[in-house]
C-alpha cells in the first residue's frame, strides 16, 4: 500500500477525512515553501500537493497563475522542486504529491523524471493537462517507480469514461468540483455530493474533491460525501501576502487547522 | 495516407493534452465534425457560403511585374487577401460556425493574434446571430487597434489579456479557461491548425479549399503543376491549406516561412523549427520555443499573427519527413517585401504574408524563367498600416508622398 493510500486508510479508521493542502513550490521562495509545508503539516494537513510553476497554466485561475509567475521569477524549475522534496523528505513522512503541467516533465525527460522523483521521495503526481488517453507512458513509468499517478474526473466526464479513469488512478481519484478553473466560485453543492457518491460507487479508491473550496464550511460540506478535501487557492492567497506580512505563517496554520477541524467532526 | 490517426496523431505529434473537463467537449466536436463532413447538406451549405458570402474562389493572380523585378521564376499569388474580412481565416470560421449550430451551442469564443481570426469569428457570429467573445493579448490590441474596432463594430466582446507576454499565447490560455468554465454552452473556434484533436485536422480540412482551388487554377493557366509553393507559418493554417492538396504531387516543393524576428536568439523570434524543440503547449505535442526546464519562451515578430511559440503538429510531422521545407525571414526582410509588393503589384500584403513574399524574393532570382511558384497571399495589409506608420522607414515615406 502506498503512503497516500495508507494515509487515507488510517484517517478513515479514525473516522477522519483527509485534508490535502496545495501550495506553489517556490512561492515566495523554495526555502520558505519548506517552512510552509512543515507548518501546515503541524496545523493538520494530511497530504501536501506541491505545485510546479509553469508559464501557461491553463487549468488554473488567477491566484495560482500569479503564484506560478512569482515562483518562475525566482528561477524555480522542476529540478529545484525535486530538491525541495528531497529536503522535506528528510524531515517529514507526510505524502508529497507534485502537481505539474506535462511540458516541464517532458522537458526533464520522462524516464529521468520518474527515477529522480522516486529518489527524492515524491509519492504522487497530478498532471492536469494529461488526460487518461495520453497517459500511457506516464502510467507505466509510475507503476515501475511506485509513484501514484492521480487522475482527475470532472463534472462533464460521462460515467463510462469515469470508469476507465478510476481504474488507472493511483492513490486516490481527484474529483473536480466545478466546471471551470482552480479558485472559481463553488456552486451547485448539492449536485457535487450526488456526483461524488456516484463516483464512489464505481471505485474502491478514496475520492478527494477540489477546485473552489475556500472556507471550513465549504470543506465540511464537501467532506460529507468525499474522503478528502483539497484546498489550494485559499492558502495561496495568504502566502501571496508573505512579503508584506511576517505573520502570514500563523494565519496560514490558522486556516489549515480550522479546515481540518471542520472535516474531522 | 490518412492523417491524423484516431487519437489525433500525426506521427508522434498532435494528441489531446487538455484538462479532463474539456475532453467530452472535444469528443463531441470530433463526432459532430466527422458526421458533418459526410453530410451533403452541410457540405452544400458551407460551399454556398464560401461562394456567395466569402467570395470564393479567390483568384490565382500572375504577378507579372513582381516576376520581372525578381528576374527568375514565374510568380503566382493565391489571393486569400480578397476574401471577405481580408484573410484566409474566414474559410475556417465559416465551417466552425455551422458546427456550432449543429451542436446547438449559443455562444462562441476565440483567441486572436493579428485580429484577423477574431474579425472572422465576429463576422460569422454576427451572421449566425450568436454571442461572441474574443480574447486578445494586450500588446496585440495596441498594434492591431483597427481590428479591435472592427470586432467591436461587429458586436463581439473583445477582452484584453494582460498576463504573460500579452500576445497570442496568453490569449489562448484565457480562451481555454473560458471554455473550461462555459463548455456546456460555448464552442471555442480555434483559429489555426493548433490545439487538441480534432482542431488541427478539422481546420486543415476547412483551409484546404485554398490548395484545391489553386491546383485547378494553375492547371488551367499553365497546363501543369507548380514547382514550388510558399506560405508563411504561424500556427500554419494558411500554409497547410495551400499545401495539403499537393502533398502527393512529388514534384511540388513546399516551403513554410516562419518569423525570424530580430534574429534567432531566445525571445527575439518565432521560428520554432530553427530555435525550438518538441514539447506540449495548448493541447498538442509539437515543436515549440521553450527554455531547458520546459517553460514556454516569449516570442517576437513584427507580425502579430506569427508571434507564437508553437507550430501546428502536422507541420512538425512533414518537417521530420522532409516533405515540407521550413525557413525563416527577419522582420526587416518582411517589411522590405511588403514595400516591394506594394510598388510592383499595387497590393498591400498582411505583414504575415509579407514573410512569404520575403522568402520569394530570395528564391525566385535563383530559378529559371520556366519555374512556377505559387505564394499564398494569406491576408491583406490594411490592418497593418497604423503599425507601419509608427515605424521610421515607413513614416518618412508616408510623409513624403505628395
Amino acid at each position: 500500500m502506498s503512503r497516500i493510500e495508507s494515509t487515507f486508510k488510517n484517517g478513515a479508521t479514525r473516522g477522519e477525512k483527509a485534508l490535502i493542502a496545495y501550495v506553489m513550490a517556490g512561492d515566495p521562495t523554495l526555502s520558505q515553501t519548506a517552512q510552509i509545508v512543515m507548518e501546515i503539516e503541524k496545523a493538520g494537513a494530511d497530504l501536501i500537493e506541491l505545485g510546479v510553476p509553469f508559464s501557461d497554466p491553463v487549468a488554473d485561475g488567477p491566484t495560482i497563475q500569479k503564484a506560478s509567475e512569482r515562483a518562475l521569477k525566482q528561477g524555480v524549475t522542476l529540478r529545484g522542486v525535486l530538491d525541495l522534496v528531497a529536503l522535506l523528505r528528510r524531515q517529514t513522512k507526510i505524502p508529497l504529491i507534485l502537481m505539474t503541467y506535462s511540458n516541464p516533465v517532458y522537458a526533464f525527460g520522462l524516464g529521468a523524471f520518474f527515477k529522480e522523483a522516486k529518489g527524492a521521495g515524491v509519492d504522487g503526481l497530478i498532471v492536469p493537462d494529461l488526460p487518461h488517453e495520453e497517459a500511457k507512458e506516464f502510467l507505466s513509468l509510475a507503476k515501475r517507480h511506485l509513484i501514484d499517478l492521480i487522475f482527475l474526473v470532472a463534472p462533464t466526464t460521462p460515467s463510462d469514461r469515469a470508469e476507465r479513469i478510476v481504474k488507472d488512478s493511483g492513490g486516490f481519484v481527484y474529483y473536480v468540483s466545478l466546471t471551470g478553473i482552480t479558485g472559481a466560485a463553488l456552486t451547485e453543492k448539492e449536485s457535487i455530493r450526488t456526483r461524488i457518491q456516484k463516483l464512489k460507487s464505481i471505485t474502491d479508491r478514496p475520492v478527494a474533491v477540489g477546485f473552489g473550496i475556500c472556507t471550513p464550511e465549504e470543506a465540511k460540506e464537501m467532506s460529507r460525501a468525499a474522503d478528502g478535501v483539497i484546498v489550494g487557492s485559499a492558502l495561496v492567497k495568504i502566502i501571496e501576502t508573505a512579503p508584506n506580512d511576517p505573520a502570514y505563517l500563523s494565519r496560514l496554520s490558522g486556516l489549515v487547522s480550522s479546515l481540518k477541524a471542520a472535516i474531522r467532526s | 495516407m490518412l492523417l491524423p490517426n484516431k487519437k489525433g496523431r500525426f506521427g508522434p505529434y498532435g494528441g489531446r493534452y487538455v484538462p479532463e473537463t474539456l475532453m467530452p467537449a472535444l469528443e463531441e466536436l470530433e463526432a459532430a465534425y466527422l458526421s458533418a463532413r459526410r453530410d451533403p447538406a452541410f457540405k452544400k451549405e458551407l460551399a454556398e457560403g464560401l461562394k456567395s458570402y466569402v467570395g470564393r474562389p479567390t483568384s490565382l493572380y500572375f504577378a507579372k511585374r513582381l516576376s520581372e523585378r525578381l528576374g527568375g521564376a514565374k510568380v503566382y499569388l493565391k489571393r486569400e487577401d480578397l476574401c471577405h474580412t481580408g484573410a484566409h481565416k474566414i474559410n475556417n470560421t465559416m465551417g466552425q460556425i455551422l458546427l456550432t449550430q449543429r451542436m446547438g451551442k449559443q455562444r462562441v469564443i476565440a483567441e486572436t493574434g493579428a485580429g484577423q481570426h477574431g474579425v472572422a469569428v465576429a463576422t460569422v457570429a454576427a451572421r449566425a446571430g450568436l454571442a461572441c467573445e474574443v480574447y486578445m493579448g494586450a500588446e496585440d490590441m495596441e498594434r492591431q487597434a483597427l481590428n479591435v474596432i472592427r470586432m467591436r463594430l461587429l458586436g463581439a466582446k473583445v477582452t484584453g489579456v494582460d498576463a504573460g507576454s500579452r500576445t497570442l499565447k496568453d490569449a489562448i490560455n484565457e480562451a481555454l479557461r473560458d471554455w473550461t468554465t462555459n463548455v456546456r454552452t460555448t464552442h471555442y473556434i480555434l483559429g489555426s491548425v493548433l490545439g487538441p484533436h480534432p482542431y488541427p485536422m478539422m481546420i486543415r480540412d476547412f483551409q484546404s479549399v485554398i490548395g484545391q482551388e489553386a491546383r485547378q487554377q494553375i492547371l488551367r493557366a499553365e497546363g501543369r503543376l507548380p514547382d514550388t509553393l510558399i506560405a508563411c507559418v504561424g500556427g500554419g493554417s494558411n500554409a497547410i491549406g495551400l499545401f495539403y492538396p499537393f502533398l502527393s504531387d512529388k514534384s511540388v516543393r513546399m516551403i513554410g516561412v516562419e518569423a525570424g524576428g530580430r534574429g534567432i536568439a531566445p525571445g527575439q523570434h518565432a521560428a520554432r523549427f530553427s530555435g525550438g524543440s518538441v514539447g506540449v503547449l495548448h493541447g498538442t505535442m509539437t515543436y515549440l520555443l521553450q527554455d531547458p526546464s520546459g517553460q514556454i519562451q516569449t516570442t517576437h515578430s513584427v507580425s502579430a499573427g506569427l508571434d507564437y511559440a508553437a507550430v501546428g503538429p502536422e507541420h512538425s510531422y512533414y518537417r521530420d519527413l522532409k516533405r515540407i521545407d521550413y525557413t525563416y525571414v527577419t522582420d526587416e526582410e518582411a517589411l522590405a517585401a511588403f514595400q516591394l509588393l506594394a510598388e510592383t503589384e499595387g497590393i498591400l500584403p498582411a505583414l504575415e504574408s509579407a514573410h512569404a513574399i520575403a522568402h520569394l524574393v530570395k528564391l525566385a532570382p535563383t530559378l529559371s524563367k520556366e519555374q512556377l511558384i505559387i505564394v499564398n497571399l494569406s491576408g491583406r495589409g490594411d490592418k497593418d498600416v497604423h503599425q507601419l506608420s509608427q515605424m521610421n522607414a515607413f513614416a518618412s515615406r508616408i510623409r513624403g508622398a505628395k
